[in-house]
């Protein structure tokens, strides 16, 4: 099998499971793209997330940006197609059902019902993260520090990633 | 007036309209999108009323995949179709893809100068923190019930025990839709 070809199955995989955004499938994509195929490593797979995050746009873009790295601009095609077309697809198949769907008694257990495993997974993508990100003690204290700063202030967490790269130029 | 009639005095965008709007969503929405489509489309351009986005956004939240892409194709189904949603996703993901590519070469040719790495290690724990403190967030907001929190703990203790993310999602649905149908129910 070549490899585009299995980048797009890769993430063609995650695209219908992505239930809480690019956060809750974190754990996932690692686990193929670090472990299973061995593409790149703990590092690298940690910065290139973290990069999609500062950027503009749906996270979900990581994929793209991680297919580029393994296979240039023929890699972020398949990863970007794999991991969009699908769940697109689904959302065009669903939009002509929205009005029906309004008030539907199933529709907030649903939404709901799904919450928690989301919220498991962005937990188990945060631990992931802080275990390839935290080396030292540094980069421990900021992970800490943007922790708190996250859960306690309304400021854009973009503050945050301005500030962890600041702190990294003048302290590592 | 009817609502009916309100209906038809809103203006109707075309797709090329629905295109440049989510272009500007797209390059605009640093962090979440919703909050900027919801600004332009229901302040700005007046093309849906709060409850009618709302429930676009709604049902996009229940549909896997990025919730912003999601409610682009929502709307750009309901004005245009297929191709309205080929224009508002495509809008939406024009911008940041354009850039991302940028970003991925820079990546590649520099990621491994020191000062780079440097500053990209401070950004990646940085970004750690963030998810790490979204997660707090969301359980401090929820303050879910036992249940919940059982299915929400094995979901993160099977995630960090490299399960597939299939048999998470599909295994727990059902345990997390039963807790949440008991705290609804009350």
């Amino acid at each position: 099998m070549t490899l585009l070809l299995q980048i797009l199955l890769a993430f063609g995989t995650l695209s219908l499971l992505a239930i809480g955004g690019a956060n809750a499938v974190l754990p996932e994509m690692h686990r193929l793209v670090v472990e299973v195929h061995g593409w790149m490593d703990d590092a690298t797979f940690t910065q290139l997330f973290a990069l999609a995050q500062a950027a503009p746009g749906p996270n979900i873009l990581a994929a793209s940006v991680m297919g580029w790295h393994i296979a240039g601009p023929a890699g972020l095609a398949m990863a970007t197609i794999g991991m969009l077309v699908p769940a697109a697809i689904l959302a065009w198949g669903m939009a002509g059902l929205t009005h029906r769907l309004r008030g539907n008694t199933w529709l907030k257990p649903a939404q709901f019902g799904l919450v928690p495993v989301a919220v498991g997974l962005i937990a188990a993508s945060g631990v992931i993260m802080a275990n390839a990100a935290g080396t030292g003690w540094i980069t421990v204290g900021i992970i800490a520090a943007s922790t708190a700063f996250v859960w306690r202030t309304k400021y854009s967490p973009l503050w945050v990633l301005a500030g962890g790269g600041a702190l990294g130029l003048v302290l590592l | 007036m009817t609502l009916a009639a309100a209906e038809n005095d809103r203006e109707r965008p075309g797709n090329a309209a629905l295109f440049l709007a989510y272009l500007q969503i797209g390059l605009t929405g640093f962090g979440g999108v919703n909050a900027w489509a919801r600004q332009l489309l229901v302040e700005k351009r007046g093309w849906m009323t709060e409850q009618e986005y709302a429930e676009t956004l709604g049902v996009a939240q229940v549909l896997p995949g990025p919730n912003a892409i999601n409610c682009a194709i929502g709307v750009g189904v309901r004005f245009g179709g297929g191709f309205g949603a080929l224009a508002c996703s495509i809008g939406l993901l024009a911008g940041p893809m354009a850039l991302l590519a940028v970003i991925a070469s820079l990546y590649d040719a520099y990621g491994q100068l020191p000062l780079v790495r440097a500053v990209l290690t401070g950004i990646a724990a940085a970004a750690a923190g963030m998810v790490l403190g979204t997660a707090v967030k969301m359980v401090d907001r929820l303050r879910p019930t036992l249940p919940l929190i059982t299915v929400g703990i094995t979901a993160l203790v099977l995630a960090l025990l490299r399960v597939p993310l299939p048999f998470v999602v599909l295994g727990l649905a059902p345990f997390g839709l039963l807790a949440a149908w008991q705290v609804l129910r009350r």
